[in-house]
This record gives C-alpha cells, sequence and structure tokens, in this order.
C-alpha cells in the first residue's frame, strides 16, 4: 500500500478527493436510510414500538406473507427455468450467435419491467389481449373461472418474465466454470448421466444456484412497479402497503408506518443479502479465477 | 461426447429455445399488435396510437423530463462517480472497499425502501431548492449507483493505474493530467457503458417518481394505461425499441472495444 507522500497537508489533500462522494452518499443514501430507521420508531408524542406492534396486523402480516410466497415462487420458477436456458446456452458454442442472441436478450428483458411490463402483459392475455381473442375466435376460453390477471396468480406469472434472463445472467458463469474433465472423469469411472448430475455437477453447481435463487428472491420481493400497474387498489404485497402508507393523508401515523414496512423489508433483504455472499463464496472456490 | 447424447442435447437445445422464445416475444408482439389496432373488430391496423403520443401535452412533457433526467443523472453520475472512483484506486486504496460498499448499497435497500426516506429530504428540496421534476436527479444518482460503478469498475480495472500513473508522474504529469487524459481516454467504453446503463434506469424508473409524485414518462404510462391502453402500450413499445436499441449499442461499443484492444495486443 502506498503511503501518501509528504506531510499532513498532503494528506488532507488527499482525503478532500473523495469528500464529494462521501457528502452526496451521506445526504442522499445514509440520511434516508437513518430517516427510515428513526421513522420505523417514532410516533406522535415520541420513540415508540407503535409502529412495529402494527405491523402485526392481520392485513399486514398478510401482505409480508403475500410477498414471500410471491418471491418465493417467481424465484423458484426463474431459477429452474433460467438454469436450464442458461444450460442449453452454455453447452453451445463460446462465441455462437446464439449464446450473443441470447445473452443480449437476457439483458434487455432482465431490466424490462415494471409498468411496461405489466401492459406487455395485458396486452397478451388481458380481457382483450391478443391471446385470449385469438383463442376466443376458435372457441376457447382462456379464463374459464375468471380472469386471474390482475391477481397475485398473473403477478407472479409475469414476474417470471424478468426473473429467468436474470438467472441467465447471474448462473451463466457457474455454468461455464464446468469442466470437461469432470465428465469424463465421471465416465472412467463407469458413471452415466444421471450419476453425472447427482454426485458431481449438482453438488458442485448447488451453492450457485441457491445463491442466485436469493438474488431473485431479494429481485422480487423489493419490486413495485409491476404490482402498482397491474393491481390498482389495496396493498397485496409490501411494497403497496408502503405505497398505500406514504401517499394516505392521514397524516404522521402513516409515515411512521411506511418506515416500518419498509424497516421490515430492510430486515428480510438483508437476511437475503448475507445469505446470498456466503453462499457465492462457497461456490467461488470452484470457479475458474 | 457420443451421438446419440449429442443429438440428445440438440433436440434439448432446439425445444429449449423455442418454448422460451415463444413465452418471451410474444408478449412484445403482442403489444405491437394492440397498439396498432384499428376501432373494430376488422378494421385496419393504423398508427394513430402511436402519432397521437404528440399530441398529449401532459405526456410530452414527461417524455421531456425523462429524457433530461436522464442526460442530468449521466452527467452528475461522471462528474462525482468517475473522478471520485480513479481517485480512490490512485490516492487512497483504503477507501476502495467502502466505496464498493456505498455503490452497492442500493441492491440491499431497494427503491422502494429509500423512497420512504426521501420524502421528507424532498418535502424539504420542494421548499428549499425548487419543485421541479428535475430534482429527481438527486435520487436516481443513488439508484444508478450500482449498475454505473460495476461498468466503470470493469473499465478500470482493464487498465494499469498504477503503472500509468507512476510513469505519468515521473514524466512531471499533476494529477488532474494522469486522471483526465490518462486513464479516462483508456477506459472510454466503460464510460460509455456507465452512461447508457444510466440512461436506461432513469427511463425505465417507476417507484421513486410515483411515489414522490412526480410524473414522469413511467408514471405517465401508468396514468394513461388506467383510461387510454392503446397509447400507453404504444408508448411501452417505443420505450421498450429505445432502451433495447441504447443497450444494443453498448454491447456493440463493448465488442469494438476489446476487438481494438486484441488487435493492439497482435
Amino acid at each position: 500500500m502506498r503511503r501518501p507522500l509528504g506531510g499532513r497537508l498532503r494528506l488532507s489533500s488527499t482525503w478532500l478527493g473523495a469528500a464529494p462522494f462521501v457528502v452526496y452518499t451521506g445526504a442522499f443514501l445514509l440520511l434516508p436510510t437513518v430517516l427510515v430507521a428513526v421513522g420505523a420508531f417514532s410516533g406522535a408524542h415520541g420513540p415508540t414500538l407503535s409502529n412495529l406492534a402494527q405491523l402485526s396486523q392481520p392485513y399486514i402480516v398478510s401482505a409480508f406473507v403475500n410477498s414471500l410466497v410471491l418471491s418465493a415462487v417467481s424465484a423458484s420458477v426463474g431459477a429452474v427455468v433460467g438454469a436450464v436456458l442458461a444450460y442449453a446456452v452454455a453447452t453451445g458454442s463460446p462465441d455462437g450467435i446464439m449464446r450473443r442472441l441470447v445473452t443480449a436478450l437476457c439483458g434487455v428483458l432482465s431490466q424490462f419491467g415494471g409498468v411496461t411490463l405489466a401492459f406487455a402483459f395485458i396486452a397478451t392475455i388481458g380481457t382483450e389481449g391478443f391471446i385470449v381473442i385469438w383463442l376466443r375466435q376458435h372457441g376457447i376460453d382462456f379464463y374459464p373461472n375468471g380472469v386471474w390477471l390482475f391477481s397475485l396468480t398473473g403477478l407472479t406469472l409475469i414476474y417470471t418474465y424478468f426473473q429467468i434472463p436474470l438467472m441467465v445472467i447471474v448462473f451463466m458463469p457457474a455454468l461455464d466454470g464446468i469442466r470437461p474433465q469432470w465428465r469424463e472423469a465421471t465416465e472412467t469411472l463407469g458413471g452415466a448421466t444421471w450419476h453425472y448430475w447427482r454426485h458431481v455437477a449438482g453438488p458442485l453447481l448447488l451453492p450457485a444456484f441457491l445463491g442466485a435463487w436469493l438474488l431473485l428472491f431479494a429481485n422480487a420481493f423489493s419490486a413495485y412497479a409491476t404490482a402498482a400497474a397491474l393491481l390498482d387498489i389495496g396493498g397485496v404485497i409490501v411494497p403497496l402497503q408502503i405505497s398505500r402508507a406514504l401517499s394516505s393523508e392521514v397524516g404522521l401515523d402513516q409515515a411512521n408506518l411506511a418506515a416500518a414496512l419498509a424497516l421490515g423489508m430492510v430486515v428480510v433483504v438483508a437476511l437475503i443479502t448475507v445469505g446470498y455472499s456466503w453462499l457465492q463464496r462457497r461456490s467461488a472456490r470452484w470457479l475458474p479465477r | 461426447m457420443n451421438r446419440r447424447r449429442r443429438r440428445r442435447l440438440a433436440a434439448f437445445k432446439t425445444a429449449v429455445y423455442v418454448v422460451l422464445g415463444l413465452f418471451f416475444l410474444l408478449p412484445i408482439a403482442a403489444m405491437v399488435e394492440f397498439a396498432t389496432r384499428g376501432v373494430g373488430i376488422s378494421s385496419p391496423r393504423t398508427l394513430s396510437a402511436f402519432t397521437s403520443i404528440g399530441s398529449d401535452p401532459e405526456l410530452v412533457d414527461a417524455i421531456m423530463a425523462s429524457l433530461e433526467l436522464a442526460l442530468i443523472t449521466s452527467v452528475g453520475m461522471l462528474a462525482l462517480l468517475l473522478p471520485t472512483m480513479i481517485w480512490v484506486r490512485l490516492r487512497l486504496p483504503r477507501m476502495v472497499r467502502p466505496v464498493e460498499l456505498a455503490c452497492l448499497t442500493p441492491l440491499t435497500i431497494p427503491a422502494i425502501v429509500l423512497v420512504v426516506g426521501f420524502a421528507p429530504i424532498y418535502r424539504w428540496i420542494e421548499i428549499n431548492v425548487s419543485d421541479s421534476i428535475l430534482t429527481l436527479a438527486f435520487a436516481y444518482l443513488i439508484l444508478v449507483l450500482p449498475y454505473c460503478y460495476r461498468a466503470l469498475d470493469a473499465g478500470l480495472s482493464a487498465v494499469d493505474i498504477r503503472t500509468l500513473s507512476e510513469a505519468a508522474r515521473s514524466l512531471g504529469a499533476g494529477w488532474d493530467t494522469v486522471m483526465w487524459r490518462i486513464v479516462v481516454p483508456n477506459m472510454s467504453s466503460a464510460v460509455s457503458n456507465a452512461c447508457l446503463l444510466c440512461a436506461a434506469v432513469v427511463l425505465g424508473e417507476f417507484t421513486v417518481a410515483n411515489l414522490l409524485n412526480f410524473e414522469n414518462l413511467q408514471v405517465a404510462i401508468s396514468i394513461l394505461g388506467t383510461g387510454n391502453a392503446s397509447i400507453s402500450i404504444a408508448l411501452s413499445v417505443l420505450s421498450l425499441v429505445f432502451v433495447f436499441v441504447f443497450l444494443l449499442v453498448l454491447s456493440f461499443l463493448a465488442r469494438s472495444l476489446s476487438r481494438r484492444r486484441g488487435a493492439a495486443r497482435a
């Protein structure tokens, strides 16, 4: 590590170079976070735990449960399907057109979320959507049991749309780290395809797979825009509850409830992130540097 | 790999590509189909949804605001992040990890959480600074930090800053010369990557704008959608195409840089 040359004067001017960044992130990153933490414990008459106590109300508990279920399901579907797609791409030629096309498309689609995605699905399987009309012309009713697009079910389906490409992007390096020697070694020892996956590639890929799953989970858990565009009333998931609390005109109480909800989300996502970095470190052992 | 396994793998890959290709391209095709529908069931395709975008002043305002925000955020991000990252790598190695941590924090503390903390700050800004939608740039700069940090970091790691800066300094260059005339030109592709990512994120941002009651592009699309779905969807198609073209340009820039570097090495 290079020591700064010269005396104290040089040292402080060096630190000054980082000052703008520190000041800015202090004001717009640290301060909001502190405000959330403080707000969660603030009440009309000073510090209080009543906001946290409100989190135990049934409609909020169900919002958390819905968020967790939505995130878990969309992450699982996204992880499995994404892993399959990533495998299909990784086993192809590394410079081939399919790989570049799919990678580029995944890059775009993983960012394609929010409002535009909700409308894309409304245009596809909404009540006057392309598929619905086409099926209707052939005598098939797409929604025999009622329209499910504008519910948690529909939201889960829509979430998989950006979860799968995200999985491909995140998991591909792990698949690229599979060495052909492992397969050859398995065959030399008399193993079949099933043995290879069950005893060699599977366990080696598992940490990376679980880490990617956690990333997808956190991604779905924090998502707001798509739900806001699709489900217009109520607060079935936590982000929508936060939005309801923030836009309510009731006053200070609701703002602090929003802070408590936000704090709850941070706790969940923090646990996820800790698990993710632990799994990252484990899986990095097997990947070539 | 024997022939039977290769054939099974090929069949598997084809099936995967076809099924997933349909799943991903269908909604986009459906969007285009919806946006070009005529008034009746069998009336001809029309582009009226696209052309009427320009006739709604509120919409045009929202589009302009988003574009301006994308520009301001990109410039602001470059002004803040780029010098800091280079400076920290050259002069303050101990700060590399904290800066990285700060830049990746918005991933752990997502927009929906940050916006709760932004609300009081923006109430203050509204009174004391400005109530223009462009003040969103302050928040957006934080939101783009993770993406831009990664892009700039990739570019910085590819350049041997230590050697270059020591060589320049030994020839008498000041630190500003080192930063602007030596390091930055060597990471031009990373800089443009970061800018394009920045723009893509800002154009697609909804959460913060909506919950702070500003009307940017995505909020406008959402508001419109409740009344007139066609225009919303037409706008969605356009914004999607826009971002796609952006990211396509990005990938070409990245390829051309690596090709140039490869040629230089050869």
